[in-house]
């Protein structure tokens, strides 16, 4: 079967705020919903905490460090999840389910096999 | 040498055939890019041999042993590269030539792949003339005027994400279904919008005789779905708005290509007994969704006022009105409002035509609403103000047999 990404775009706060619990509660519940086929996923802190890494001139140049995400936009990338779904009308049935995609949206992609 | 006539019915044979062929291969195969290369050479090898030697009794039958034999080369080569011999054996095993209700299946599967909203809507129109269709790839790109290499591309990556996201191969379940095939019906109505803008290919108007008539597919495959899902209502619609429409075409452009306005075509060119067709199936679907009808069956509905209507003059503008308002409460789009505020200056006169089509908001972008005010204010004599409406059409792109027409309508007002 293959496994999907599903990448999550949405507000860029910080979900560990009370104020978010109402959102935080919702991927609980979808974490029980779909716990037969999450096979790992995170969550992310806000991009105000992100550090943007380049290697200028490629492999074994001068690493050049920026403060911020790598591309800037309003819904930017909070989390994912790996889900191994049957198909991929499986895969966007519980993509639709993950509560970044009621206000953001979760970019679904197979995920290449390793090894 | 066969007849032309004759090489017609035996190509639509050979790619209908070719059609059921070609969803068994996918099944039994899992790959599209394979089933379509095999089912080509067939296809491709029947229309060489079956003139001079004669059609086989068995026609998918022998399409299905050629077809295999191809897909068994193939794989074999790939297999010496890749090593993957039991691929090749596998499919040297497989049933012989499906029975009809195993075909119908497959194709049906085939639709809902072609047409999965998880594909762009040009990515869908392509493969479906590509794969539903028979269309080579060539064909493709000629139909929807796509250079050929940006066309080969975009067919390549909708295969691509077919086998690598895994698109699945199945009819949905009942409860997905009416959304799933609204999807379909509106990828057929778009190749039947794209066909049906231009003059049909009868070598008149500057089409090529060889060129694949868009519109006509677009019935085929209309036909096709209501063959395999007789009782669904949006099925019906669909298949009812395309004959009724496609009836009408033959009036629809003069010989030099240039569009003809409803109210001025030769009637007695249009399609009768598809008429009728069209009329028995809005009453079948009607009958079928008394509480809610579906809006493909309502626009059949309203196709059938004017193709039943003997001139323009004596067409039932107050049905026609009537149905909009049925229309308006299954599907309340901007376009609608638009071709109902024209039924109303066609019942009621310009000028309340004239408020009803500017009442309709959020079509400033859309050349028609431009050109239908155009025509309205000309008929009330503000000229100037309607040669300000219809240049805005012109400059937001009306399709070309119109734009000929507009600009032919507006040299009149000037003499």
């Amino acid at each position: 079967m293959p496994t999907y990404a599903a990448i999550i775009y949405s507000a860029d706060v910080d979900y560990t705020d009370p104020q978010y619990a109402e959102t935080t509660a919702g991927y609980y519940a979808f974490g029980e919903a779909a716990a037969a086929v999450i096979r790992g996923g995170a969550g992310l802190y806000p991009t105000s905490t992100a550090t943007t890494v380049k290697v200028s001139g490629g492999k074994g140049g001068d690493v050049v460090t920026s403060d911020g995400p790598y591309v800037e936009a309003k819904d930017v990338l909070t989390g994912f999840y790996l889900l191994e779904c049957a198909d991929l009308d499986e895969a966007v049935r519980y993509a639709a389910l993950i509560p970044g995609a009621w206000d953001g949206g979760v970019e679904v992609r197979p995920v290449l096999p390793m090894g | 040498m066969i007849d032309p006539d004759a090489a017609t019915s035996l190509d639509r044979l050979v790619r209908t055939e070719g059609r059921a062929v070609l969803a068994t291969l996918v099944r039994t195969t899992g790959r599209l890019d394979l089933a379509e290369d095999a089912v080509q050479e067939a296809v491709v090898r029947a229309l060489e041999t079956w003139p001079r030697d004669g059609v086989p009794d068995h026609t998918r039958a022998w399409l299905t042993t050629v077809a295999r034999n191809r897909a068994v080369d193939i794989v074999r080569r790939e297999a010496r590269r890749d090593h993957k011999e039991e691929e090749a054996v596998r499919l040297l095993d497989d049933d012989p030539a499906p029975t009809d209700s195993q075909a119908e299946h497959d194709v049906l599967r085939l639709v809902f792949t072609c047409c999965h909203p998880t594909l762009s809507l040009d990515a869908q129109v392509a493969l479906s003339l590509r794969t539903l269709c028979g269309f080579t790839t060539a064909e493709v790109a000629a139909a929807l005027l796509v250079p050929e290499g940006t066309m080969a591309k975009r067919l390549t990556r909708a295969r691509q994400k077919i086998a690598i996201a895994k698109i699945p191969y199945r009819v949905p379940d009942d409860h997905e279904l009416p959304d799933r095939l609204a999807g379909v019906a509106a990828t057929v109505y778009l190749v039947f919008n794209a066909g049906y803008g231009t003059p049909p290919a009868d070598g008149k108007g500057g089409r090529d005789a060889v060129e694949r008539d868009l519109a006509v597919e677009a019935v085929e495959l209309a036909r096709l779905l209501h063959d395999l899902m007789p009782d669904e209502p949006g099925v019906i619609g669909l298949l009812a708005l395309l004959f009724l429409q496609q009836a009408r075409r033959p009036g629809r452009f003069g010989a030099d290509g240039v569009a003809v306005a409803l109210a001025d075509q030769d009637r007695s060119g249009w399609d009768l007994s598809l008429v009728h067709e069209g009329v028995v199936l809005v009453g079948d679907g009607l009958r079928r969704t008394p509480d809610s009808p579906d809006p493909y069956v309502v626009q059949a509905a309203i196709a059938a006022c004017h193709a039943l209507a003997p001139s323009w003059s004596e067409t039932d503008w107050d049905a026609i009105v009537s149905w909009y308002d049925v229309l308006l409460t299954v599907h309340a789009t901007p376009v609608v409002r638009l071709n109902r505020a024209v039924a109303i200056s066609e019942r009621d006169g310009a000028e309340a035509g004239l408020a009803a089509v500017d009442e309709v908001g959020g079509l400033d972008a859309y050349p028609f609403w431009h050109a239908s005010r155009a025509e309205l204010l000309a008929r009330l004599g503000r000229t100037d103000e309607a040669r300000v409406a219809w240049d805005q059409a012109l400059e937001l792109g009306l399709p070309r047999p119109n734009a000929r027409w507009v600009r032919r309508r507006m040299a009149t007002l000037d003499a």
